[in-house]
C-alpha cells in the first residue's frame, strides 16, 4: 500500500479501496489541472495575493506548486514539498513576501482542490468523505511544511540582521575607543569619549596595555571629561585600568574629574587613592612631564610654539 | 566537536600541564590571546585548590558549540573534604588557607559562566564554560614578544 | 627548572625562562632571600617577559618574596609582565602592592640606577 502507511487501522480491502480512491483524485487533478489551476490564480489575483509577482512568475510558480501538491498525493512523501518551500521561503522573504500571500495562496489552493472534490463526489456523500479524508491530511502536511519553512527563513533573516547590528554596533565602540596617541616619548594621552561600560573598559584596557609596550610609555594621561555618568561602576574600571598599567611599570593620571564626579565617588567610597588626578588635560600632561624629568621651555616667549627639553637628569 | 582532554591533577605541575593545555585547546577554537591568558588563568585558580584543598582531582577540558556559538568547557574535580560553605568561599578576601583567597570568586570573573556544586565530605566540582566573541575584534597592534 | 640567578654589580637579576610550577616559585624564593645576604645585595629584579599566566599563588608568592627582600635589605623590581597577563590579573583582582614594576630588564634597570641618584634610598 504505498505511501499511505500511515492509514494503518484500515483492514486490507479498505485499504485496496482507498488506493483505488486516490489514484482516482491524483488522475482528476491531473485532468483537471488547466482548469483548476486558472481558477486558483484567478482567486489569488482577487485577494491582492499576487502583489509583486509577474504574470510570467506567477504562471510559472503556479504550475510548479500545482504539481508539486499532485505528487505529494501521489507519492505520499513530501520531498518536493520541502525543497520547493525553502526556496520560496528563501525568496519570499527576501523580496518581502508576506506570510499572509504565502500562506494565502496555498490556503486558497486548498480550496479549489477542495470544491472540486466537492463538486464531483457530492452525490455520493460516504465517496466525498473518503475522498476528503485522503486529501484534506496531504494538503494540511503541505501547508504546515511551507509555514514551518517560512518561519524559518524569517529566524534567519532575524538573526542576520541582529548579528549585522551587533557588528555595527562594534564597529561604532571601536571609533569611540580613541587610540592612545603618543605625544612624546614614553607619554601617552588617551582622551576618552563616550559611555564607558565594561565590555568598552575591558577592549580600552587591552589596548592601551599594547600600547603602553609598543611605544614603551611610561606616563599615561587619561582624560575622562567626555564619559557621562562617572559612577562607582566605571570609577572601578577606571582604578582597573591603571592598576593594569601599572603592572607594565607605567604611571597614569587622571585628568578631567569633574567636582561634583569628585565628591560623589568620595560620598560612595570609591578608593581612587592608588590614582593619580589632575583637573585639567593640561596640568596631566604638565604633571607627566615633570614624572618624566622632561621641561617644556618656550623657544619664542611670545609665541605658541614650545619645544620639549630633556631635563638634566636625563 | 568531541574533544574531551582528561588530566589527572595531583601536582603544581599538573596544575601548569593543565593551564596550557587549556590554552591550546582555546586557541584552536580561535580565541585571542587576551581572552586565552583569562582562560589559562582561571584553570590555574581552580587545578590549584583541587591540590591545595583535595590532594588530587581532575580536569576535564572541552569544546562546545551551542546555537552555533563555539566555546570551551573547563570542569575541575575532586573528591576532597568539599566546601561547607560555597557563599563565603565565592566571597572575595576568603580563604581557609591563609592566602588571598582570590582563586574561586577570581576565576569566576574570568570566564563567561561559572558552577560550583559541592557536598561535604563527597567533594568538589566547578564547571566554568568561555564563549567564542561572534566578532572577535582584534587591535592592529605590537604582536606578544 | 630552575631559575638561573646573574649577579650584577649590586644587583642580582632572577630571569625566569620557561613557565613556573609553584615549586619553582618557592625555589625561587627561597634562593632569592639566601644569596641577597650572601651577596650583599642592594636591590632585586625579576624578570617575567616568558610567562604566560600570573595567578593568585605566584602573585602572592612574589608580593611576600618583596617584602621579606625589604627586611634583608634589598628593593624589589618585577619587569616583563605581559600587556595580556596584567590584564588578567586586574581581572582577577590580582595587585603587587608597593612592589615596584617596569616594562622590562632595561627600565628596570634604569629605574634602580635614578633611585641610587637620588640619594641611595631605593624604590619602596
Amino acid at each position: 500500500m504505498k505511501g499511505r502507511g500511515n492509514l494503518v487501522a484500515v483492514s486490507a480491502p479498505a485499504a485496496a479501496a482507498t488506493d483505488d480512491l486516490m489514484r482516482e483524485l491524483v488522475a482528476h487533478f491531473r485532468e483537471q489541472r488547466d482548469t483548476l489551476r486558472r481558477e486558483w490564480v484567478e482567486q489569488m489575483k482577487a485577494k491582492g495575493l499576487l502583489a509583486g509577482l509577474t504574470p510570467a512568475e506567477t504562471e510559472t510558480e503556479s504550475v510548479t506548486i500545482y504539481d508539486t501538491c499532485v505528487g505529494c498525493l501521489e507519492t505520499g512523501k513530501y520531498d518536493g514539498a520541502q525543497a520547493y518551500a525553502t526556496r520560496m521561503a528563501e525568496r519570499g522573504v527576501l523580496r518581502g513576501m508576506t506570510p499572509e500571500q504565502i500562506l494565502g495562496g496555498l490556503l486558497t489552493l486548498r480550496d479549489v482542490y477542495g470544491r472540486s472534490l466537492f463538486h464531483r463526489y457530492h452525490r455520493d456523500i460516504a465517496r466525498l468523505s473518503a475522498a476528503l479524508d485522503i486529501y484534506e491530511p496531504v494538503a494540511n502536511k503541505i501547508l504546515a511544511i511551507v509555514a514551518l519553512a517560512f518561519i524559518e527563513e524569517r529566524e534567519k533573516v532575524v538573526r542576520e540582521e541582529r548579528e549585522k547590528l551587533v557588528r555595527q554596533q562594534q564597529e561604532a565602540i571601536r571609533e569611540l575607543s580613541t587610540p592612545a596617541l603618543r605625544v612624546r616619548e614614553r607619554l601617552l594621552i588617551l582622551p576618552i569619549i563616550g559611555v564607558l561600560d565594561s565590555h568598552r573598559a575591558r577592549l580600552l584596557t587591552e589596548h592601551l596595555l599594547r600600547a603602553i609596550r609598543a611605544n614603551r610609555a611610561k606616563v599615561v594621561v587619561m582624560d575622562i571629561t567626555g564619559v557621562p555618568n562617572v559612577d562607582s561602576k566605571v570609577a572601578n574600571h577606571l582604578v582597573q585600568t591603571v592598576d593594569a598599567c601599572r603592572l607594565l611599570g607605567a604611571t597614569v593620571i587622571v585628568t578631567g574629574v569633574a567636582p561634583e564626579i569628585a565628591q560623589t565617588l568620595t560620598a560612595i567610597g570609591v578608593d581612587l587613592g592608588r590614582i593619580i588626578t589632575v583637573c585639567d588635560l593640561q596640568g596631566g600632561i604638565d604633571e607627566a612631564d615633570r614624572l618624566l624629568g622632561y621641561r617644556v621651555i618656550a623657544t619664542d616667549p611670545g609665541g605658541p610654539s614650545f619645544q620639549a627639553a630633556r631635563a638634566q637628569e636625563g | 566537536m568531541s574533544d574531551d582532554l582528561r588530566l589527572p591533577i595531583k601536582s603544581d605541575a599538573d596544575v601548569v600541564t593543565a593551564r596550557q593545555q587549556g590554552r591550546e585547546l582555546a586557541a584552536r577554537l580561535g580565541f585571542g590571546e587576551c581572552e586565552l591568558t583569562l582562560i589559562a588563568t582561571a584553570i590555574s585558580e581552580v587545578a590549584r585548590n583541587i591540590v591545595e584543598y583535595a590532594g588530587r582531582g581532575e580536569v576535564v577540558l572541552s569544546l562546545t558549540d551551542v546555537n552555533n556559538s563555539p566555546g570551551i568547557i573547563v570542569v575541575a574535580r575532586d573528591e576532597g573534604p568539599g566546601i561547607p560553605n560555597l557563599e563565603l568561599a565565592l566571597r572575595d578576601g576568603y580563604s581557609t588557607h591563609g592566602s588571598l583567597g582570590l582563586g574561586l570568586p577570581g576565576a569566576r570573573r574570568l570566564m563567561d559562566e561559572f558552577e560550583i556544586v559541592s557536598e561535604v565530605g563527597k567533594g568538589t566540582t566547578v564547571t566554568m564554560k568561555k564563549w567564542l566573541p561572534r566578532h572577535t575584534m582584534r587591535f592592529p597592534l605590537s604582536p606578544r614578544r | 627548572m630552575q631559575v638561573p640567578i646573574l649577579k650584577q654589580g649590586d644587583y642580582l637579576i632572577a630571569s625566569v625562562q620557561a613557565v613556573l610550577t609553584d615549586t619553582d616559585l618557592l625555589e625561587l624564593r627561597d634562593r632569592l632571600t639566601e644569596q641577597v645576604g650572601t651577596y650583599r645585595a642592594r636591590a632585586v629584579i625579576i624578570d617575567l617577559t616568558v610567562l604566560d599566566v600570573m595567578d593568585s599563588f605566584a602573585t602572592r608568592t612574589l608580593r611576600a618574596l618583596a617584602q621579606s627582600l625589604r627586611l634583608r635589605g634589598a628593593a624589589t623590581v618585577i619587569v616583563g609582565i605581559q600587556p595580556d597577563v596584567a590584564f588578567a590579573m586586574t581581572q582577577l583582582g590580582l595587585q603587587l602592592g608597593s612592589v615596584a614594576t617596569a616594562l622590562d630588564l632595561e627600565e628596570g634597570l634604569e629605574l634602580l640606577r635614578r633611585q641610587e641618584r637620588r640619594g641611595g634610598s631605593h624604590v619602596r
